[in-house]
């Protein structure tokens, strides 16, 4: 089913520490109820297609909103904040995981809400994804994108500030089902990175489902990049949306 | 996968964006997934200002960003040569 009257807008979101920040919200028309969902940006930023992927996931009877990770940055167009972003490291990801928590709680404040929500990213986003629902409360369902980093081999990549944890090792706090859709042509996660997540998920009996495509690298959903491929971004889409009613309907 | 890593280097100059010319203090260099050309991954160098409020970016193909490494380098060689 598609909804194919929307509404959209910039709305303000408390994210980590109750700083007050931005964020692309798309909804269906209508009173709802909808579920939530919470969609991470990549590093590259709160760019054109995040907000495509926002107002897709609107279409298909979700409120979804992506926060924009480096509001603290402002002011700026977001690819001057992703660069001053970039300059500092990256956003820590204690800071990430409450702009999440904050964007939850925006959802669930919305009149058109069920009061289910789901996060879902892409790339650092699927990282970001995953560390959210290890950490947070109130998590109802994740799809991890892509997201690298996750199992860390170099502890180098590691900072105490910042990313002070491997991802993998938060492994035991995940309470939502989380769906991961990856490339086999991918270089990080590799196809050895999916399998060692995927086998921690089994050991510690954390309810997931692992789809891995054949003839596709790293972001094959961005429609504007050679990565594109079209038959598995599809797929991946239909599994996402019927993954999210599953586990939020 | 999107990475953190980013070469970084002080720059002495200027450059000129949609507002006019300012002081460019550092560069940061990059080979990641881009915000704007059609790749995946790009060599992006962001020309900041001394108070990081303002970039020059570009983005560019590594065969691309390789040839204009060797451009930078025949032009200060010739340039140096021409200027005794």
């Amino acid at each position: 089913m598609s909804y194919r009257g929307m509404i959209a807008d910039i709305v303000s979101f408390k994210g980590f520490h109750g700083a007050t920040g931005e964020a692309y919200y798309a909804r269906p028309s209508g009173k709802g109820p909808f579920p939530g969902v919470v969609l991470i940006h990549h590093m590259p930023g709160w760019d054109d297609w995040t907000m495509e992927a926002t107002r897709k996931l609107a279409h298909h009877g979700f409120a979804a909103i992506a926060p924009h990770l480096y509001f603290r940055h402002a002011p700026g167009t977001p690819d001057d904040l992703a660069a001053k972003a970039r300059a500092a490291g990256g956003a820590s990801d204690a800071e990430v995981v409450g702009d999440v928590k904050g964007a939850m709680d925006f959802l669930r404040a919305q009149s058109e809400g069920n009061g289910k929500v789901g996060v879902m990213g892409f790339c650092s986003g699927g990282r970001h994804t995953f560390l959210a629902a290890c950490q947070l409360e109130g998590v109802d369902a994740a799809v991890n994108c892509w997201g690298g980093n996750v199992v860390v081999d170099d502890a180098s990549q590691l900072s105490p500030l910042l990313r002070p944890v491997a991802p993998i090792d938060l492994t035991e706090g995940l309470k939502a089902p989380l769906l991961g859709l990856f490339g086999n042509d991918d270089k990080n996660p590799s196809p050895t990175h999916v399998n060692t997540l995927e086998a921690k998920l089994t050991s510690l009996g954390k309810a997931h489902e692992f789809h891995r495509y054949d003839g596709a690298g790293h972001g094959f959903f961005a429609s504007e990049r050679p990565n594109y491929r079209v038959e598995q971004a599809n797929d991946g889409w239909q599994k996402t949306y019927a993954f999210f009613h599953k586990h939020l309907g | 996968m999107c990475s953190y890593i980013t070469e970084k280097t002080a720059i002495h100059g200027s450059a000129k964006g949609a507002d006019g010319w300012s002081s460019v203090a550092s560069a940061q260099v990059y080979f990641d997934h881009p915000y704007h050309v059609a790749l995946d991954h790009a060599l992006s160098i962001d020309f900041m200002t001394g108070d990081a409020t303002r970039k020059v970016a570009v983005e560019m193909s590594a065969d691309s960003a390789r040839a204009l490494v060797a451009s930078i380098l025949a032009a200060l060689e010739s340039g140096a040569q021409a200027h005794g």
